[in-house]
């Protein structure tokens, strides 16, 4: 890095384009909302259990756009900072460096805020004059307000089967976006999907997919979530790498889905009752 | 245990003299039954110390249950500890004491006298598996495989009624191993009968059909022979779905006759349906069916009364709820409007309409609709009449007041430890829950203005321990440079040393993640400074804690005897202190008594379900545990509110007791010994304590 010239003084992140066409199997008019709410600058709130296609969705649509994607994965300790830059200090000079959501404002990319609710929430505020029809983002360490470019699209998912208070996104909010849900695809896509991915036979793939559901069953019994479509994926990758359909479900989903030893040996009853 | 028989060598063995003592003490107040007790005496008299001690010990223990349990753990005590180790000679005694709480003396007896089926239940050989060990597993198991909860129990042989699985009580199939694989292959089966429709035809019918009589050897053929063909289809069907269990599955139909062969193919057809089971079934009556062993039995009766009182209840429960929903509406009675339900069969909705007006029904309305439609595949008319208001049954949930009794079923049954068996009593306690009727809404302004200066200085105390945000300097990364750090770094580098590298200062929050619930005694005993005080220490804790964000609950109980413990909701965890809450805390009056274990129990239940990393429970009572005419006013009481409150420590909840009682008497220690407590000598610290009690807690 350089920091010769006053020009250089700012610095951004390089944002990743998507060349290859991500696999993403369609539920249902997704797409056609995502593409409409681009066209029309509106941001967009993906709603869903974890695991079921959210982000997948979001790289595709990205791809579709031809927009790069700028992901972050929201935590509780992000700060405002975390988004939207900070100073560096290179040599004896402070350097600016954009924050993922400043670099996507300014390059007009599509920025994908992950799991928003476990952001803190004075953080998710900074979103709400870019989530509405001003477009900006106060950049207020520089004293900068930037606009945003045309091709510029917010994009945050949240899950809503979290049990915890902490975790609700704010009227204030969730008011300024255009919601899309999503849920785990019915049995037989989500075996397609399984298939597609891991490359194991339609019928393993459709075993997996059967166990999904009986853990789903559970939910509220012991365990939070039942087993998402990723877990499944995990299990058939396993499967498809040589490991025996049982321990590729009890290291995929039994015991990542569990810790207490009751309900790991009722998720192992589920699994040997599959396979 | 908490007790055991004091152990003692051989040779100090108790004389007759001291027997006859020992044993008169025991049965001191049975002295209306002329009973002669020197056939106690003749039956210890012989044995070794160690087993004297056993059955004086636990003949004691029975006896304050029942006297005729007494006399008869020491009757038949020298006969089990023959037959069984000390430890499972223990488990008989409490299991005849179950038996007493759930059927009566008569029950208790049987089963100490039945001291082979005892064993039998019990398992001695280690490779036995009970089904107490495996309930919760297959509940769930089975909560996997249906989506909804269906109940297992005990039962004398395996059979579902289509509500409850019975399962045997415990299997011996040679190995652990082996023993799960059978219970949940039974499990299986019973789950497909219901799930592939083994009860879809009016069986009754069909067997009588088959065997060409309603009664008789041919019938119980039929009887016998069904189940075998259902278990093979059945098999088949799960086979297709879940492999895996088809296979534990097999076990079950490995010990029929090689000649079955054509049938077993038959039925394995993927269209195979429970007429094809009963259609082979007028052909095999000519020779017996094999025993059912594990594949248990069907029981056309049972299954027919269930569902029949399921399609009765459902019903009853749908026209309540009309009811209800047309008296909203401002409407009298069925001719008053038209109704009318739309039913999507696939995913269960139901769609009310009132003269075209689409109506939300009841949850409770909603899930009995759904239930009529997977029983009946529609909602019959019949169903859809509001309910006339003569109709009241006991069973209706109406708000059963103060002076609710046995009649109404209790909302929740808790057990209840007695420390002389060292074991729980089950089921034991009646937990009826009510919200409490507001009362003066005046007290609460009335105590805010006496105590303002109090209160401001509790808010101020309090809003200190909000999770404020803290600046950590010196990071090494960060949201902003930390000035002075790079300060000192710009002038270390030119002065020729290593500049330090945590420039940064870094946000940190604090976040009190607590729910807490506060346990308010409402016992009789608190009449007067007590329950002012207590009302007063609300309040004050109320408006200190509005300057947090923490998650509170209170809740006051009361009861009287162990069929009616009460607890009056003030303010549950989703409820802000609003006007109602403070009617509610001004309501709180002095009632019954102190029986504190199910109190405990339950709002260390719903304590357990808050989304907070920390939970707290804090109770104020005004001393000893009490109640009404039974033992709990003792010893028992103080062990059962210890157990409780060790419940509570295991379920992740941390107690706090704070107590009145100007004697600091000496059972406090050993009741509140799992949780910490205070003991305040004066009832007027109480609702400044409370509070900063609270404070000290959650710092």
């Amino acid at each position: 890095m350089t920091t010769e010239g006053a020009a250089l003084h700012a610095l951004a992140p390089e944002l990743e384009r998507i060349a290859e066409e991500p696999y993403y199997h369609a539920a249902g008019d997704e797409a056609a909302l995502f593409e409409a709410a681009a066209a029309k600058r509106l941001p967009v709130l993906l709603k869903g259990p974890t695991g079921c296609g959210k982000t997948r969705f979001v790289e595709y649509m990205a791809w579709k756009l031809g927009r790069p994607l700028v992901t972050v994965a929201c935590h509780d300790d992000l700060t405002t900072a975390d988004l939207v830059g900070r100073y560096l200090l290179i040599g004896e000079e402070t350097v600016w460096l954009d924050g993922p959501l400043t670099a996507a404002v300014r390059a007009g990319a599509i920025c994908y805020l992950d799991e928003v609710v476990e952001a803190r929430k004075d953080t998710t505020v900074v979103i709400h004059p870019l989530a509405d029809t001003r477009r900006v983002l106060p950049v207020e360490k520089r004293g900068e307000l930037v606009r945003a470019v045309p091709d510029f699209m917010l994009v945050v998912s949240y899950n809503p089967g979290y049990q915890s208070v902490l975790k609700e996104l704010k009227q204030s909010t969730r008011q300024r976006f255009v919601a899309i849900d999503f849920d785990y695809p019915p049995p037989d896509v989500e075996a397609a999907i399984v298939a597609r991915e891991t490359g194991v036979a339609v019928q393993t793939a459709g075993a997996l997919v059967k166990l999904g559901g009986l853990t789903r069953n559970l939910r509220g019994q012991g365990l939070d979530e039942g087993a998402s479509t990723r877990l499944l994926v995990h299990a058939g990758h396993l499967i498809a790498a040589g490991v025996p359909e049982r321990s590729a479900c009890e290291a995929a989903i039994g015991r990542a889905l569990g810790d207490e030893p009751d309900i790991v040996a009722s998720l192992d009853d589920l699994i040997a009752a599959v396979f | 245990m908490t007790s055991s028989p004091p152990s003692s060598d051989d040779t100090s063995r108790l004389t007759v003299a001291e027997l006859r003592e020992r044993v008169d003490r025991i049965f001191y107040f049975d002295i209306s039954s002329g009973r002669s007790y020197e056939s106690l005496i003749d039956a210890l008299a012989l044995l070794p110390r160690r087993k004297q001690d056993f059955a004086l010990h636990w003949g004691a223990v029975a006896a304050q249950t029942h006297l005729e349990i007494g006399y008869m753990v020491i009757l038949q005590a020298a006969q089990a500890l023959r037959r069984m180790e000390a430890s499972v000679a223990e488990e008989w005694v409490i299991a005849a004491l179950d038996a007493y709480d759930a059927s009566g003396v008569r029950a208790a007896v049987a089963c100490l006298r039945d001291m082979d089926g005892f064993l039998a239940r019990q398992g001695e050989t280690g490779s036995r598996l009970t089904l107490g060990a495996v309930e919760g597993r297959l509940g769930r198991f089975l909560q996997g495989l249906s989506g909804r909860p269906l109940r297992v129990a005990a039962g004398e042989s395996a059979w579902t009624d289509t509500e409850t699985l019975f399962l045997p009580p415990a299997i011996d199939a040679g190995s652990r191993e082996a023993n799960l694989v059978a219970y949940k292959a039974i499990a299986g089966l019973l789950w497909a009968q219901a799930r592939f429709g083994t009860f879809n035809a009016e069986l009754e019918a069909a067997l009588t059909e088959a065997a060409g009589e309603a009664s008789g050897e041919r019938y119980e053929r039929a009887l016998g022979w069904f189940p075998v063909l259902e278990a093979l289809r059945l098999t088949a069907c799960v086979d297709r779905d879940l492999p895996g269990l088809a296979r534990d599955m097999a076990v079950l139909t490995a010990d029929l006759p090689p000649d079955l062969a054509a049938i077993r193919a038959d039925l394995a057809r993927r269209d195979a349906t429970v007429t094809d089971s009963l259609a082979w079934l007028s052909g095999m009556l000519d020779r017996a069916p094999p025993p059912p062993g594990l594949r248990g039995e069907v029981r056309p009766g049972a299954v027919a009364r269930v569902r029949s009182e399921r399609i009765g209840r459902d019903t009853e429960i749908l026209r309540k709820s009309l009811a209800g929903l047309m008296a909203a509406l401002g409407r009298q009675g069925a001719d008053d409007g038209t109704m009318d339900i739309a039913v999507e069969t696939g995913s269960l909705e139901v769609e009310l309409s009132v003269d075209g007006q689409v109506v939300s029904l009841p949850p409770d309305g909603r899930a009995a609709a759904q239930s009529l439609i997977q029983d009946l595949g529609l909602i019959p008319p019949e169903c859809m009449t509001p309910a006339g208001p003569g109709d009241w049954k006991p069973t209706d949930r109406q708000d059963p007041g103060p002076t609710a009794t046995m009649e109404t079923r209790a909302d929740a049954l808790y057990d209840e430890w007695d420390y002389r068996r060292g074991a729980y009593r089950r089921q034991w306690c009646h937990l009826y829950l009510h919200e409490m009727a507001p009362g003066d809404a005046a007290f609460v302004g009335e105590v805010r203005r006496r105590h303002q200066p109090l209160i401001r200085q509790l808010r101020r105390r309090f809003e200190a321990l909000r999770g404020e945000d803290r600046i950590l300097r010196r990071q090494p990364d960060g949201e902003d440079l930390d000035l002075d750090a790079l300060v000192a770094a710009v002038g270390d580098r030119r002065g020729g040393a290593e500049p330090g590298e945590r420039l940064f200062k870094r946000r940190s929050r604090a976040e009190r993640s607590l729910a807490a619930a506060f346990l308010v005694d409402m016992s009789g005993s608190t009449k007067g400074w007590v329950n002012e005080a207590e009302r007063e220490a609300l309040v004050m804790l109320c408006e200190a804690l509005e300057m947090l964000d923490d998650r509170y609950a209170i809740w006051g109980f009361s009861g009287w005897t162990r069929t009616r413990c009460d607890l009056y909701r003030i303010k549950d965890f989703d409820e802000g202190y609003d006007n109602a809450v403070r009617g509610r805390i001004a309501a709180v009056e002095a009632r019954d008594y102190t029986r504190m274990g199910p109190p405990i129990r339950h709002v260390t239940g719903l304590l357990a379900r808050q989304p907070a990393r920390h939970r707290l429970l804090v109770n104020l009572s005004d001393g000893r545990p009490d109640d009404f005419g039974d033992e709990y006013r003792g010893h028992y009481g103080v062990e059962d509110t210890r157990q409780a409150l060790l419940e509570a420590r295991q379920a992740g909840v941390r107690a706090y007791c704070v107590t009145i009682d100007r004697h600091g008497a000496d059972y406090l220690k050993r009741m509140y010994g799992p949780a910490a407590y205070t003991v305040l000598d004066d009832v007027r610290k109480l609702p400044l304590k409370v509070a900063d009690i609270y404070r000290r807690l959650t710092t």
